[in-house]
């Protein structure tokens, strides 16, 4: 099959035979009805169904199945779970979408020196759950962790409620192994804490399954701190309650930690999780974790600044169980806020701290003037903001009305400093915001980079960056007299 | 504070149209490590000054000439501090000469290191573009990490302009103690205190003690002294600095390589006939040991390789009369040869394209960090 031509039927056909030679039966799906669990993610607004889904059982298949790929120049979607807010896994039309569901084994856990060598299939707790007789865990937290794989970690850069303090999933993932589109393997870091070379391994963090297929995963395993414990505080003013995390952080004190929500989001957590949470305009959940002598010390002074911050209610767990219900609500905010409206759109935007209370005064006012409710859940201690626009999709234009609203969010983020998207990536959902937050040669220099590892352009081809064209139809690119800039340099 | 980017900008993009390569000279106090630097010296300490400190924000951004000391001292102020704990080599050290080489100090294993705090930069690529990645805030997944990409690539991608670090609040109290034990001893006991909660910050060993930092609140600290019973160090302080800062007892002169092991934290300590005990010094709670010897590169990466690691020449003092060879010929533990571990030829391949991506002509810090790239 040729490059550029669209494949015939016949093309699909071939195409299609081959690669039943290369797995079982059981992993080949083509039937409309097989694909339809395949055709989004969890932003699932976006659906398409992709030609076929593979599932291949070993890495040998999965070398086949790239080869194959790549001599037809059909274009491979990878996925993990399908969790992801942003439509990166979510199929392309005329394209393979590869599922990585059933490399999911831990293969080595190494106590000594406290890492896991897991397959990307593993979901993220079950590596916690596979090292907890060791008193060992894997840090990073996502609030999907019962559901995503670890291979979709790395590709998004998961980050979780303990980050604060834990890190991101490039702070605690030592290796991977992944191939090319070629079927090479690759493999970056490993056992050790740092490697010869370039950081390919930070490179391949975040890159949305644009630049290789990830098929080993070496995490940092931790020993589970000796005591944890949280303070819930509410405030009858948001404001307040932002000044309070930055009264925390100055403090020197670094939380496990440090999230907030909103009135919408409490009363919502509550109704749906019966945490016991107060009535406020916002609470703060603090944790802080380590040696019990260190927690002591550290809660006094949580409990001293939060006081002084004009905290209306301050209450401490006392055990575990107190631990895990101030934790429940929180955890819980997302479907809970679902059950307010028949649709939520959930935004992902990263501002310094200090524009919290301008950036929520802005949002409540477009709030009204849209006409949709926003809740806001907040991983205050890293300022990444999770507003949640509850809309309907059944009514005619509230989802472009939502999506526009998200848009301008998001644009807001840029301005005030911060980032269009935190921890769920840009995949197809924030490819305009993307225009607002990078110019033409930084895109270029991405461009670039995934040439550098996907030359033929196979590897989830238009996610994540945005063409040149895109921008400049979105009028946030300068182009003169009709002309883009370097018309010579590829685009995909 | 000078803020030197447009002339930077005009040279690079002068020195791509001419194919002209450049040297890269932040504060001069590295120039000992990687490969020999060729090329026209290109001095950017000029370029220099913090531009943004937010104590609350945990984050700080500075130009890349900026000397370490004025960024220790800044934080100092704030009771904060690079939480990677650098080494500076020298005093003239810049923030951008750290991120080039991804230096990182003791607290390395148990923080992070240099790469792990860096939220964002200025770059002007080998085509003379300046260019802005990630941001000052915590989380950013926009867009490929080219930020963290820039941290050890010894500015063979990217001239470093402007670079935007997390920091963290000082520790409220610390405590160094020490055990007797031997090198085998040692890598035991390092690991079984670091698969616990103990809140320990830093670990090295000489062959003869064992020296463990504790950090935290004052009880937290004096529980954990208890914990490890070991001897209390009274100048703690003094030696970590030292041990970061090459200035032990152990670095003094020699005329031999300092060869940089980075191996799994666990691995049994390495001894073979042609090795002296005393030529090993185990940093990093036994990730990184530092070896004293004439062995050839080859063989070094043997002995790194079976221990599941590899290894680098980090300094050569006398590179110039170190005329070691190989067995094929090529020269080694001299800066002329390879100073780091070879990549598999997949990696190497796509090491190129990726050098290719940032500087098709190849002009900034060429063969700095393998003689092809
Ligand atoms: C209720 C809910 C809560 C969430 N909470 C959080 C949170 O707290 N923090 C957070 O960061 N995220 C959160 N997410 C988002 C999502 O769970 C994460 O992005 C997660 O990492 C995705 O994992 P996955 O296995 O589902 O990947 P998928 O959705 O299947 O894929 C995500 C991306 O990774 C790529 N990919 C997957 N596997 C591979 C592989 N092996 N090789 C190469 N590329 C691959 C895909 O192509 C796609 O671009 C949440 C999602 C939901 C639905």
């Amino acid at each position: 099959m040729s490059t550029n031509m669209a494949k015939t039927p016949t093309d699909w056909q071939t195409f299609t035979f081959e690669m039943t030679k290369l797995v079982t039966a059981d992993s080949l799906l083509t039937t409309p009805e097989a694909l339809a669990p395949y055709e989004c993610d969890g932003l699932s607004v976006y659906k398409q169904q992709p030609a076929m889904v593979v599932l291949p059982n070993t890495l040998e298949e999965a070398q086949a199945i790239l080869k194959h790929c790549h001599a037809a120049q059909v274009p491979v979607v990878a996925r993990g779970a399908g969790t992801g807010l942003s439509g990166g896994a979510m199929p392309i039309e005329d394209a393979v979408l590869l599922s990585l569901a059933k490399f999911n084994k831990v293969l080595d856990i190494d106590v000594d020196n406290r890492t896991a060598v897991v397959q990307p299939g593993v979901r993220n707790l079950a590596i916690s759950e596979a090292v907890r007789h060791l008193n060992f865990y894997y840090a990073p937290d996502p609030s999907s962790q019962i559901a995503c794989t670890i291979g979709g970690n790395v590709a998004e850069n998961s980050g979780g409620v303990h980050c604060l303090k834990y890190g991101l999933t490039v702070h605690n993932v030592m290796g991977i192994k992944f191939l090319n589109t070629q079927g090479e393997l690759i493999e970056l870091g490993g056992n050790v804490l740092d490697s010869p070379g370039y950081d390919l391994l930070a490179l391949m963090h975040g890159s949305e399954g644009l630049l290789g297929i990830i098929v080993e995963v070496t995490v940092k395993l931790l020993p589970k701190p000796e005591l944890a414990q949280v303070v819930l505080a509410a405030f009858d003013d948001v404001e307040k309650a932002g000044q309070a995390v930055a009264d925390i952080i100055a403090a020197g004190i670094v939380p496990a930690g440090l999230e907030m929500m909103d009135r919408l989001a409490i009363e919502a957590a509550e109704a749906f999780a019966k945490a016991g949470y107060p009535a406020a305009e916002a609470i703060l959940l603090c944790e802080v974790d380590g040696t019990e002598a260190g927690v002591h010390d550290h809660i006094q002074s949580v409990e001293k600044v939060l006081h002084a911050a004009g905290a209306t209610e301050i209450r401490t767990s006392q055990n575990e169980a107190e631990r895990l219900q101030f934790w429940a609500g929180r955890k819980a905010a997302f479907p809970a806020v679902g059950r307010l409206a028949p649709d939520y759109y959930c935004m992902d935007g990263t501002i310094p701290k200090a524009a919290l209370p301008g950036v929520l005064k802005k949002i409540a006012q477009w709030s009204a003037e849209y006409q949709l409710p926003v809740a806001n859940v907040f991983h205050a201690g890293d300022g990444n903001m999770h507003p949640l626009i509850l809309y309907d999709a059944n009514k005619p234009g509230e989802l472009e009305q939502t999506e526009a609203f998200g848009k301008k969010i998001l644009a807001l983020c840029v301005e005030v400093g911060g980032s269009i998207t935190g921890e769920h990536g840009v995949g197809v959902e924030k490819l305009d915001s993307m225009c607002v937050q990078f110019h033409q040669h930084e895109l270029e220099q991405f461009f670039a980079i995934k040439h550098a590892f996907d030359p033929d352009k196979l590897l989830n081809p238009g996610k994540a960056i945005p063409t040149l064209h895109r921008c400049a139809e979105l009028g946030r690119m300068h182009v003169h007299d009709g002309q883009l800039p370097h018309p010579e340099l590829e685009r995909f | 504070m000078p803020d030197l980017s447009n002339e930077l900008q005009q040279t690079v993009q002068t020195a791509y149209q001419s194919k002209t390569p450049l040297n890269i000279i932040g504060g001069n106090s590295k120039s000992w490590y990687g490969r020999t630097p060729v090329g026209s010296p290109l001095h950017v300490s000029g370029h220099t000054g913090i531009i943004h400190y937010q104590p609350s924000e945990l984050m700080i951004t500075a130009r890349a000439g900026t000397p370490l000391t004025e960024i220790a001292d800044t934080l100092d102020e704030h009771r904060q501090r690079l939480p990677f704990d650098p080494p500076h080599f020298g005093e003239h050290a810049t923030i951008g000469g750290t991120v080039a080489c991804n230096f990182s100090g003791p607290r390395r294993p148990y923080a992070g290191s240099c790469r792990d705090f860096m939220l964002g930069c200025n770059i002007i690529n080998g085509k003379g573009e300046l260019m802005h990645f990630g941001g000052e805030v915590m989380k950013n997944v926009a867009g490929f990490d080219v930020t963290r990409l820039m941290a050890g690539s010894l500015g063979t991608l990217g001239l470093l302009l402007d670079l935007s670090l997390k920091v963290l609040p000082h520790r409220l109290a610390e405590q160094t103690l020490t055990l007797n034990a031997d090198f085998p001893a040692a890598i035991e006991i390092m690991n079984r205190w670091a698969a616990t909660p103990l809140p320990v910050t830093a670990m090295a060993a000489d062959g003869k003690r064992i020296y463990f930092r504790v950090c935290g609140t004052p009880s937290a600290v004096e529980k954990s002294r208890q914990q490890i019973d070991g001897d209390l160090f009274e100048d703690g302080w003094s030696f970590w600095k030292a041990l970061r800062e090459h200035t032990l007892a152990y670095f003094d002169d020699d005329p031999r390589p300092l060869w940089r092991f980075s191996v799994p934290q666990a691995a049994a300590h390495i001894q073979t006939e042609a090795i002296d005990e005393q030529d090993w010094f185990i940093g990093w709670g036994g990730t990184q040991r530092w070896l004293k010897s004439d062995l050839s590169f080859d063989d070094i990466q043997k002995l790194a390789h079976n221990a599941g690691g590899t290894a680098s020449l980090f300094r050569d003092k006398n590179s110039a009369t170190n005329r070691n060879e190989n067995s094929d010929g090529s020269p080694h533990g001299n800066r002329e040869g390879e100073v780091f571990a070879p990549l598999a030829p997949a990696l190497m391949q796509l090491h190129h394209r990726v050098k290719h991506a940032f500087d098709p002509a190849n002009i900034l810090n060429p063969g700095r960090m393998y003689r092809e790239l």
